[in-house]
């Protein structure tokens, strides 16, 4: 079992669901992310994802857009990110996925990064733009060095895809709650609730809910129906409104903090 | 048969999206296996390309460059007298007809010229569908024409201002909007690359091109080409000419791709010279990047070459060797502007110069019994603002002697 099994498992004897908390790495910079990590799992995260930027996220709104552009302004790669989660390894166990596009992946060596991402400490990856279908290979040597491959469910999902999206995923499966991009919304589809169910007889794994989940009323609601709930662009943007202030961090963790209660 | 079922020519193609997109393109893939051979649609097809968009175009023989480079017959696919300026036509009023099949009320598109956003607002109006243009914030500033010609036909051409701000960014921006809106949205992807089924059905639409090319230089020549020239960016009236003769091992095909200042250069748009294997936009290609995987800016004189990718079709062609990939300044297709308008009297588009630019290299090294077919794949008028402003620059004429 890795940290992510153990994790969902020691919440599903707690009677809990795992909060689960984005940001984009090297936003503003590598340390304040180090810094960030550690203060998301004080503050109550229970799984972090660190987002590593790429220059073309077709995935993404405008305020996660932004954070890997202010990322990208200083060069972060991956090889920067995988040693940034082996430093947080020496203080933490926090389950760790790193989220990115299939191209920077790609270009790193799928046999070389799976082995870099275990050796850092790398729980899991997700990437957006990779179905389960095209990512065969990267399952399989991901899976040969314990490192999860979550892939993604949509609101259009057909059931047929479920089974085969259950299949190819380890750790959990991340169901994207809208059609679109990510970003804060007010409002979440009425339609989840009458999904849920669908979903937990075809996925036979913890499901973790994203994209558009921005306050503690929605972490709440969607908490009675999902293993996980996911909250990214809004945390980012409280990075993006505090950067430069000396308070950045602890700011991020009294909003973490709020989503819990 | 290439693409295979998944979408792949050899290693490039595929499908790189988000889960969101997967039925979307499985419903495209389907209605277009339904109706690719069904009578009434290739009917119906063929009306608009005859009656509406002025198919076939004529394969012209450019006599007086001929005999400027002294060397092979040159013939230009006149795909500028297509209605809209461009080959762009041939792929919209395909894929509008199959939105109307598919029932969806929508079409967005990605541009980069104002070409295919043109001939995109064009089949809206014509069929009655609601239409969002993305283009980015450089493009719209130097194809301001085709901005108004969009608006004129009652799209909304939506100014994208992230990244580079040019046909990358658009094509992002489209994507996202699609993912969003995919329900009731139909994404008309303009050039021969993105996920599958995009490559396939925009090479299939396009391939009208290299059809009508094959009958009409029998009909004069009574025998195939040596050469097929055509510039290249996502590659679409490159595939259309080059795919009906993929079986003629004889003729030859080059891709003409935008060098922009020079291959020496940081910025150019030479896919297929400078790139390597990456992912972008849905599919396995050929790709400009840096080690990390970052896609790199492009520069380029010409916006609808001006794109650090290429569809896998042509990946295809350069792995395998069948096709050869070349390049060309954005000063040396600004002369070639200059020769064809005062040579033949044609005002080419500037991605179409690209492909002239070639000739200058190719044809007077070739014997006179040789043949060169180059798709002259748009018409100027759309770069004329562009060049004014540029007129300060001093441009080369080619002399020959
Ligand atoms: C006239 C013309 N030719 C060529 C192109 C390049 O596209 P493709 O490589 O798909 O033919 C464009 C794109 O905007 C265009 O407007």
């Amino acid at each position: 079992m890795n940290r992510i099994d153990l994790k969902f498992k020691r919440l599903k004897a707690e009677g809990r669901s795992a909060l689960i908390t984005y940001i984009c790495a090297g936003d503003p910079t590598l340390h304040i992310t180090y810094e960030l990590v550690l203060e998301l799992e004080r503050s109550g995260a229970d799984i972090i994802e660190l987002g590593v930027p790429f220059s073309d996220p077709i995935a993404d709104g405008p305020t996660i857009q932004r954070a890997a552009q202010r990322s990208l302004k200083h060069h972060t790669s991956l090889s920067d990110i995988l040693e940034l989660v082996r430093k947080i390894r020496q203080k933490s166990q926090v389950p760790i996925l790193l989220m990115t596009y299939f191209n920077p992946v790609y270009q790193f060596g799928l046999e070389k990064l799976a082995r870099a991402a275990a050796g850092s400490g790398v729980d899991g990856f997700i990437i957006p733009d990779l179905l389960p279908e095209s990512g065969r290979e990267i399952s399989r040597i991901l899976r040969k060095h314990k490192v999860d491959p979550v892939f993604l469910v949509s609101p259009l999902t057909s059931s047929k895809r479920l089974g085969m999206i259950n299949r190819n995923s380890s750790g959990f499966v991340y169901y994207v709650s809208v059609t679109g991009v990510t970003g804060a919304r007010a409002g979440l589809p009425r339609d989840i609730a009458q999904r849920a169910p669908e979903l937990k007889k075809m996925i036979k794994k913890p499901i973790a809910v994203g994209f558009g989940v921005s306050a503690a009323r929605q972490v709440a609601a969607l908490s009675a129906w999902f293993a996980g709930v996911i909250v990214g662009s809004a945390i980012v943007s409280i990075i993006e409104k505090n950067i430069g202030k000396k308070d950045l961090v602890a700011k991020v963790g009294r909003f973490v903090k709020s989503l819990k209660s | 048969m290439l693409p295979d079922k998944n979408g792949y020519f050899g290693i490039f193609g595929g499908k790189y999206v988000p889960e969101t997109l997967v039925p979307a393109l499985e419903e495209l893939a389907a209605i277009y296996r339904q109706v690719k051979n069904d009578v009434v649609f290739k009917k119906e097809l063929h009306y608009y390309l005859t009656t509406y968009a002025g198919r076939p175009t004529p394969l012209y023989f450019a006599k007086n460059l001929t005999l400027l480079y002294g060397g092979a017959k040159i013939y230009l696919k006149r795909e500028d007298l297509a209605h809209t300026g461009a080959h762009k036509i041939n792929n919209t009023i395909g894929q509008a007809l199959l939105t109307l099949r598919m029932g969806k009320k929508r079409i967005i598109a990605e541009t980069g010229a104002g070409q295919h956003g043109v001939a995109v607002a064009t089949v809206a109006a014509l069929f009655k569908l609601q239409c969002d243009v993305y283009m980015g914030a450089e493009d719209i500033e130097r194809q301001k024409l085709n901005v108004y010609r969009m608006q004129k036909l009652g799209t909304k051409v939506i100014a994208v201002t992230s990244g580079t701000q040019t046909l990358k960014d658009a094509m992002n921006e489209a994507l996202r909007d699609w993912v969003t809106n995919v329900r009731t949205t139909h994404y008309m992807l303009g050039s021969c690359a993105g996920p599958h089924p995009f490559p396939l059905i925009v090479r299939d639409f396009q391939a009208v091109i290299g059809r009508e090319a094959k009958k009409q230089i029998l009909r004069v020549e009574k025998r195939w080409p040596d050469y097929l020239l055509a510039c290249v960016n996502g590659g679409s009236n490159a595939i259309g000419l080059f795919y009906p003769f993929y079986n003629a091992k004889k003729v030859k095909f080059i891709g003409v791709e935008a060098a922009g200042a020079g291959m020496n250069k940081p910025h150019t748009a030479a896919t297929l010279s400078k790139g390597t294997i990456g992912i972008l936009h849905g599919a396995k290609s050929y790709l400009l990047q840096d080690k990390d995987g970052q896609v790199s800016p492009t520069h380029s004189i010409a916006a609808g070459l001006d794109y650090p990718g290429v569809g896998p079709e042509h990946s295809y062609y350069k792995y395998t060797g069948r096709a050869e990939y070349v390049s060309a300044t954005d000063q040396e297709a600004l002369a070639a502007f200059d020769l064809l308008a005062q040579q033949e009297g044609i005002l080419p588009a500037l991605e179409s110069s690209h492909a002239l630019a070639y000739l200058r290299k190719l044809a007077p090294k070739l014997d006179h019994n040789k043949i060169i077919i180059v798709c002259l794949s748009g018409r100027g008028d759309k770069d004329m603002e562009q060049l004014k402003e540029k007129s300060n620059i001093k441009m080369t004429i080619y002399d020959p002697k």
